[in-house]
């Protein structure tokens, strides 16, 4: 009763609060909503699957430029693009399921980061398609049902619906009988195998579905900025939504959202006063290692529960 | 003709550095299960401190928050040369790996994610730190004198410098396999990347091990980092150029193994030089064709001793 | 009568070390079989071949008289293959109803379902229920794995290959590590699982596990030295000179 309670509470105020506060922390809160679905797509392959990946900024960052060419060259709005952009994606993941899957652990994390650098290289270097180091500029938000996206707080409750759903699929796809088989090859793949469980196909499949929801989060991103740099298929990209997992945790489905939210107000609330970004992350992530192995929230929470038994000593 | 002897040793040569990069990253991961995502940042620090040592007058920014003071540090005139430099970037780095493995990275030995996020923490905050420290602009190295000018052969110019840089890391690559195959540190090096757990019971001090390997393969990547500076330059972003490229070869090449490191490391250095100067915008996609099409067929690489 | 399970020629080896070396065996339908022999003798290797974890290099494995050699491991289960391992290996997060319930879904079609939650109250729940009551362990089907005392993690184990109803059933050492009553319960529990199910079992301590065969398999450095009944293999010499060697 109490979480039904909570989840109330939670969705009236995601709901509520655009329209008490100003247009910095609605577009805040929509770049945590566009964060959060991609850290759970991460988190599919890392908390739930026991594969991490350092090349998930790829679906993103391949979403977002298909649907930009598709507009800038072809004139197509998202009408077209989006399914289109979402199609290629997820076919590329295909592909580099296929690749990366021919390893599991280190190989298997060695490759996708090598497939995301190749991506991130060849966005730079392409310059005729990508325009290279320029970006991409001059798109547009779509016009669902012609709703101006432009304003801030329509754009909120578009990312906030699309989060939803996504967050809510997930959710499905970890519940169901596949989701259960596929914590099961995490925690003993061999196991599974002489069980009767096809490991690989499992993974490959939980490896398209997350990039699908990469895709996803990338086509909100570049709606949301207008505009798109192959910074975005950067490892300090993917790394971040390695972050974001680690830190809200990844047992859980909530874990990555709240992850999402302490990197993204982390990374807004630093950039006023420190601008080496790179050298921060690189520090939390080595802190949280050494500190905080099993991610930030429980180690938060321990560290809670440590307190309040010292203080109850003292009394 | 002239144009393929050119791109001949343009390949051969990135084949050279890549091979003394690769080279202690596929030693390292072999042995002890670490995949070093710092390798590429030891490389580009390297490079860095080899600049320092050869340029004189270099300006660095003394890193600390809001102190605005830049220096220059003094080096003796005589010792002012690429081989000091690369002898100088070798151990200062091989020192500095020696105390993350020590202090850090040990205690990772078969958590995947914590070795993730050290090691690329650890990347990005060396990448930072030489970003403020000798700021944005790329640095070039001086090609030593004596070697600027091609070697005439035949009515034919041979680029000198990478000649040079060739025969560095073929002797580089003979060194380390009479270490693997003559020495007992080899010995005991391959007995452990066979069979960690026999190595132990055989009594191998596998903690000293772990350091020394370290060492060597960050000494390594350094000392790379110094030789290939006249080639690349030392810039922000070396990093990450080329930590791909050491985990394409090692892919490629066979984790553990140095003959894999060496033909992976050419092959890569060919396949690139080449499909550069045919594709330019596609030569990243290019690199990983033959990365793929080994994989595809055998996931441990060709000389692999175990699939990654 | 076609064998439950017949290996012709099988090999191994490791580097150039020979694991199994030129292993031929038959076991009937229903039979009990145990395999024994000193450590290193490739007993566990044996089972890995079997059940597909390692590639032979040689030879051939027939299942109900189909050739599996080249089937995958997940595949060889469907065929009717199942195991148990040496060192437990359940999932320790989890309840002992999910763990039976991660068993049923391997063979049943629902595993592919990525939509519909796998809710608490399905058939697959009340099948895991109904195995591991015969078991006896029903009364602590809600207690997570890590909760239970050695002797009912292996009876879970067991439990676990139960439910895949499978037509070959591999033990690897059942017994290991047990205390006495533990090992009194297992032994019950393995005499009572039905004839329909043909099974092999590993053991290294022969005096334990000897009442529990009929036909007893002697391996020593990867091949077959004595077979027979236990009476046979009791009494042949080379048996004693495999253990005394030791």
């Amino acid at each position: 009763m109490k979480r039904v309670a909570w989840l109330i509470a939670l969705a009236a105020l995601l709901v509520g609060f655009p329209l008490a506060s100003g247009e910095y922390y609605v577009n805040l809160t929509s770049q945590i909503l566009i964060f959060a679905i991609f850290a759970a797509s991460v988190n599919l392959l890392l908390g739930y699957g026991g594969l991490p990946t350092l090349g998930h900024a790829a679906y993103l960052g391949v979403a977002a430029y298909l649907s930009a060419l598709l507009y800038l060259k072809l004139g197509f709005g998202s009408w077209i693009a989006a399914p289109v952009a979402l199609l290629g994606t997820t076919l590329m993941a295909c592909a580099f399921g296929l690749i990366a899957l021919r390893a599991a652990g280190l190989g298997f994390l060695m490759l996708t980061l090598a497939l995301s650098q190749v991506l991130w290289g060849t966005a730079y270097r392409w310059v005729s398609m990508t325009d290279g180091d320029n970006g991409l500029r001059g798109l547009v938000r779509p016009a669902p049902f012609g709703i101006n996206l432009d304003d801030a707080t329509a754009f909120y409750y578009f990312a906030l619906a699309v989060a939803v759903f996504s967050i809510w699929m997930m959710a499905r796809f970890v519940s169901s009988p596949f989701g259960a088989a596929l914590k099961g090859t995490r925690d003993q793949p061999r196991r599974m195998s002489a069980l009767g469980h096809d490991v690989w196909m499992i993974r490959w499949v939980t490896f398209v579905y997350a990039g699908f929801w990469g895709a996803v989060s990338g086509l909100l991103f570049v709606y949301y900025h207008k505009y798109i740099h192959p910074i975005s298929l950067s490892l300090t990209n993917s790394a971040e939504g390695l972050l974001a997992v680690v830190a809200g945790g990844s047992g859980t489905l909530a874990g990555p959202i709240v992850g999402a939210a302490i990197v993204m107000l982390l990374k807004n609330w630093v950039s006023a006063y420190i601008e080496r970004w790179n050298m921060l992350l690189g520090f939390v992530f080595v802190v949280i290692v050494i500190f905080m192995p099993d991610g930030v929230v429980p180690g938060v929470r321990r560290l809670i529960e440590r307190v309040k038994a010292a203080r109850g000593k003292a009394q | 003709m002239q144009y393929w002897i050119i791109q001949t040793l343009n390949s051969l040569a990135l084949g050279g550095l890549l091979f003394l990069l690769a080279a202690g990253f596929s030693l390292i991961f072999g042995l002890m299960r670490i995949a070093n995502l710092t390798h590429g940042a030891l490389f580009m620090l390297g490079a860095y401190i080899g600049a320092t040592v050869i340029v004189p007058g270099l300006s660095l920014r003394v890193p600390i928050p809001h102190v605005n003071l830049v220096v220059s540090l003094p080096f003796p005139d005589g010792l002012r040369n690429l081989w000091i430099a690369a002898i100088v970037g070798g151990l200062v780095l091989a020192l500095l790996g020696g105390i993350f493995e020590r202090l850090i990275l040990r205690k990772l030995v078969g958590n995947v994610l914590g070795q993730v996020l050290v090691t690329l923490g650890v990347a990005f905050i060396i990448a930072d730190f030489c970003l403020v420290v000798w700021g944005g602009d790329p640095v070039p190295i001086p090609t030593p004198q004596g070697l600027r000018e091609p070697l005439q052969i035949g009515g034919l110019a041979f680029p000198a410098y990478r000649l040079i840089v060739v025969l560095i890391a073929v002797a580089t690559a003979v060194g380390l396999y009479l270490l693997m195959e003559r020495t007992r540190l080899g010995a005991m090096i391959r007995a452990g990347v066979d069979d960690m757990e026999m190595a132990r019971a055989v009594g191998i001090p596998v903690s000293r091990l772990f350091t020394t390997v370290f060492c060597l393969g960050a000494g390594l990547a350094g000392a790379g980092g110094v030789i290939g500076g006249p080639i690349m330059s030392a810039y922000p972003g070396l990093d990450a150029d080329m930590l791909p490229l050491a985990l394409i070869v090692v892919i490629l090449g066979g984790v553990g193994s140095l003959l894999g490191a060496f033909v992976g490391s050419f092959v890569t250095g060919f396949v690139y030089t080449f499909g550069v100067a045919r594709f330019p915008d596609l030569a990243y996609v290019i690199l990983f064709l033959p990365m793929i099409l080994v994989i595809a067929f055998r996931p441990r690489g060709l000389f692999g001793k175990f699939a990654a | 009568m076609t064998a439950a399970l017949a290996i012709e020629g099988l090999r191994k080896a490791f580097g150039g070390l020979p694991a199994i070396h030129d292993v031929s065996l038959e076991v009937l339908p229903g039979e009990r079989r145990l395999i024994i022999g000193p450590n290193g003798a490739g007993k566990t290797t044996l089972f890995n071949l079997v059940t597909g974890d390692l590639q032979r290099d040689a030879g051939t494995i027939r299942l109900l008289g189909e050739d599996i050699s080249r089937l995958a491991p997940h595949r060889r289960a469907h065929r009717g293959l199942a195991r148990t391992y040496q060192i437990i290996t359940l999932f320790p997060g989890d309840s002992l109803e999910h763990n039976i319930v991660l068993s049923l879904l391997g063979l049943s079609k629902s595993r592919w379902k990525t939509f519909a939650p796998l809710s608490v109250k399905s058939s697959l729940h009340e099948e895991a229920r109904r195995v591991l009551a015969r078991v006896g362990l029903d009364h602590l089907a809600q207690r997570p794995i890590a909760e239970l005392a050695y002797g009912e993690k292996r009876r879970v184990e067991i439990a676990m290959a139960l439910a895949q109803k499978p037509k070959v059933l591999l033990l690897d050492e059942p017994l290991a590590g047990l205390s006495r009553e533990e090992r009194a319960s297992v032994k019950q529990l393995i005499a009572g699982i039905p004839r329909e199910v043909t099974v092999v079992m590993i053991e290294h301590d022969m005096d334990t596990a000897l009442d529990m065969a009929e036909r007893i398999t002697v391996l020593h450095y990867g091949s077959v030295i004595v077979e027979g009944t236990r009476a046979e293999v009791v009494a042949d010499p080379r048996t004693k000179e495999v253990y005394l060697g030791e």
